[in-house]
């Protein structure tokens, strides 16, 4: 009876800040909407045509919602060992480039598993490298990862960009040639009702990280120790668990799992590097975190919610700008993070005063 | 003649970073993290583009650009510190917001998704180089900000109560210093600040441009905490980044560094400094703590 009392209230607050997100959204986009001069329920009934309502857009919102996942689920993991990874944008691009690189290197006969294993790995590993530096200068110097990782971002991106421009771009565009090897199949080519759409088969590959990372977080020691140091670093050391390791481990890691997001594009959507893919999916990952309360699960849900969005905002162009949707998001973040503790506060109190009442008449 | 002109070109970008700098140095001293100065520059860029272009005068931009940075500061400073809301988290979502807004209200005033008409600025359109730059008021107000910055801080009840809410909210408390209301006066402090360097790009190239700002907010931190809070020494630090740039302007032709190698300089400068190689650089102690 207590067990499913707080199962219950632990559901209510997990689902918190997805309400407050959607509630928000209604709200401030009807005003947004009413004042472009259009009637609010025509626009959101052309966004959920245009995403949920035919394969096309619901391929599409599936495909960005592995990007998101991948960032969303970079973020979580670090906050859950207590660090603020802010640098998924430029992990996320060090990830695309490192396996277009590998793409361009590897023979063009190259049997396709292997290709692509190598492709990911190259990602994981470009990734990870981009983020273990701010997670070995906070553990070896102090230095705050939150101010770290966002130099980081401007650094990386514009050393992928000189490279791009000065070594490995096709004349008068910013992208590298098509990849030799390791491109990843479109969901399309087997299931024809996507057809348009850049759903691949990196979903798969994403979907089967985030049940790792769920097990890893919740099932293994380490996990377990990551969530340690998260809680209470002094505690953590206290009790054997090297809080400095701990840390480069877990950025390390987030930094890869970032970069996994970019072989969505590279491998499976363009076949080639581009500069400035990533277009802030490392920053709404911040976002997707904090919605998805840094949980894997919640993270793809949360995923699922800015990908339909960020797609909507492409079907309702016709009627208002889509950059209603960039208003919006900003407006769910400001929202979820002022509200959430608070309202956490009253749900707690709520639930504290239902067991009571329970208890009282039992 | 040639070094003037190195002169002239290195205030002219330095200008922007000044006034931000100054603000995320405002904030940052009374315990509040300055993520957002990007967000309040281009709120300000566009604000001061709208007060031009519908009153035609440069004054009234400047006006509006200040009100633009206010609002947005004034969200930051709700969100964080009447509702508690993580700093970090509340900075990014005003950056985001930012760009949308701007976009939004660009396709609603001008309905055009790149760029505003035209709008007046502060004179000098027919004389060059140093002598434009000595006609526009707001680069002696740049170029002045950082000294007064450093007197108000250093030197006045209201810059004392900055530094003891942004070292120890507690003691301040204690001794009746009314911790929320500085942290909001230096919050919407450095709004106008930033809003003011989002201003004078606007009005230097008479329109805006969407996300025109792109990223001198993040140079302006940059700044700050390489200049380890201290604004004079972030003032230098925000001549020196700008410094690096003419140099690579000028140098251009001569392609010696790739662009983006001087584009890193202010990036790696930073990080070189918090992970304390050459002294540590050590932010103020409450910073990014709400006091509950």
């Amino acid at each position: 009876m207590r067990m499913t009392e707080s199962r219950r209230a632990a559901l209510e607050e997990a689902l918190l800040p997805l309400a407050v997100a959607l509630a928000v959204v209604l709200v401030v986009g009807d005003l947004l909407i009413l004042a472009y001069g259009e009637a609010p329920g025509a626009v959101w009934r052309l966004l959920l045509d245009g995403t949920w309502g035919n394969a096309y857009g619901i391929g599409q919102v599936l495909y960005k919602a592995t990007t998101l996942t991948c960032t969303g689920l970079a973020v979580a993991l670090a906050l859950r060992a207590g660090l603020f990874n802010i640098g998924a944008e430029g992990q996320l691009a060090a990830g695309g480039f490192g396996a277009a690189v590998m793409g361009l290197a590897l023979p063009t006969g190259t049997p396709s598993l292997l290709a692509i294993g190598a492709c990911v790995a190259a990602a994981a590993l470009c990734g990870s490298a981009v983020g273990a530096v701010p997670g070995v200068l906070r553990a070896r110097f102090g230095a705050h990862e939150v101010i770290v990782t966002i130099m980081m971002n401007f650094i990386v991106l514009a050393l992928l960009n000189y490279v791009v421009a000065a070594k490995l771009h096709v004349p008068e565009t910013l992208h590298t040639p098509a990849l030799e090897a390791g491109t990843v199949g479109r969901v399309a080519a087997t299931f024809p009702a996507f057809h348009g759409s850049a759903l691949n088969w990196t979903i798969v590959l994403v979907a089967a990280a985030v049940v790792s990372v769920a097990w890893y977080l919740f099932r293994t020691r380490a996990g377990f120790e990551l969530r340690a140091v998260g809680l209470q670093p002094d505690a953590a050391e206290y009790g054997g668990v090297s809080v400095s390791r701990t840390w480069i481990g877990a950025m390390a890691l987030s930094g890869a799992i970032a970069g996994l997001g970019g072989v969505n594009f590279v491998l499976g959507y363009k076949g080639y590097y581009e500069d400035g893919f990533a277009g802030g999916a490392g920053f709404l990952g911040i976002v997707v975190a904090l919605v998805g309360r840094n949980h894997p699960l919640g993270v793809v849900i949360a995923a699922l919610f800015f990908a339909t969005l960020s797609q909507g905002g492409l079907a309702i162009n016709a009627m208002v700008p889509k950059q209603i949707v960039e208003v919006l998001q900003g407006i769910v973040i400001l929202a979820i993070a002022s509200s959430v503790p608070e309202v956490r506060r009253l749900v707690r109190k709520a639930a504290g005063a239902r067991r009571a009442d329970t208890g009282a008449t039992s | 003649m040639t070094l003037l002109l190195f002169l002239a070109q290195t205030i002219r970008i330095a200008v922007p970073y000044l006034f931000a700098a100054a603000g995320g140095a405002l904030a940052e001293r009374a315990g509040i993290v300055s993520l957002s100065l990007e967000g309040f520059m281009l709120g300000g860029a566009f604000g001061a583009v709208i007060g031009a272009h519908y009153t035609d005068s440069a004054w009234i931009g400047v006006v509006s650009g200040v009100v633009a940075g206010l609002g947005l500061a004034g969200m930051h400073a709700v969100c964080t510190l009447r509702f508690k809301a993580d700093q970090i988290v509340t900075g990014v979502a005003i950056n985001l917001f930012a760009v949308g807004i701007t976009r939004f209200l660009l396709q609603l005033a001008f309905d055009s998704s790149s760029n505003s008409p035209r709008v007046a600025g502060f004179g000098g359109e027919n004389v060059g180089g140093a002598l434009a730059l000595a006609s526009n008021p707001l680069v002696w107000l740049g170029v002045a900000v950082m000294p007064v910055l450093a007197f108000v801080v250093y030197r006045t009840t209201f810059g004392l109560r900055v530094r003891a809410v942004g070292e120890h909210p507690a003691a301040a408390a204690s001794l009746g210093v009314p911790v929320n209301r500085v942290r909001y006066a230096a919050v919407l402090g450095s709004g106008a600040l930033a809003a003011l360097g989002g201003t004078y790009l606007a009005l230097d190239q008479h329109q805006f441009t969407d996300s025109m700002t792109a990223g001198r907010g993040f140079i302006a931190l940059a700044a700050v905490i390489f200049g380890r809070w201290d604004p004079m020494r972030a003032g230098v630090a925000c001549l020196l980044f700008a410094a690096a740039e003419t140099l690579q302007i000028r140098l251009q032709a001569t392609q010696i560094i790739p662009s983006q190698f001087v584009a890193m300089i202010p990036y790696v400068l930073t990080i070189v400094a918090v992970a304390g190689v050459v002294g540590r650089s050590r932010s103020p102690a409450a910073l990014g703590r709400t006091t509950e």
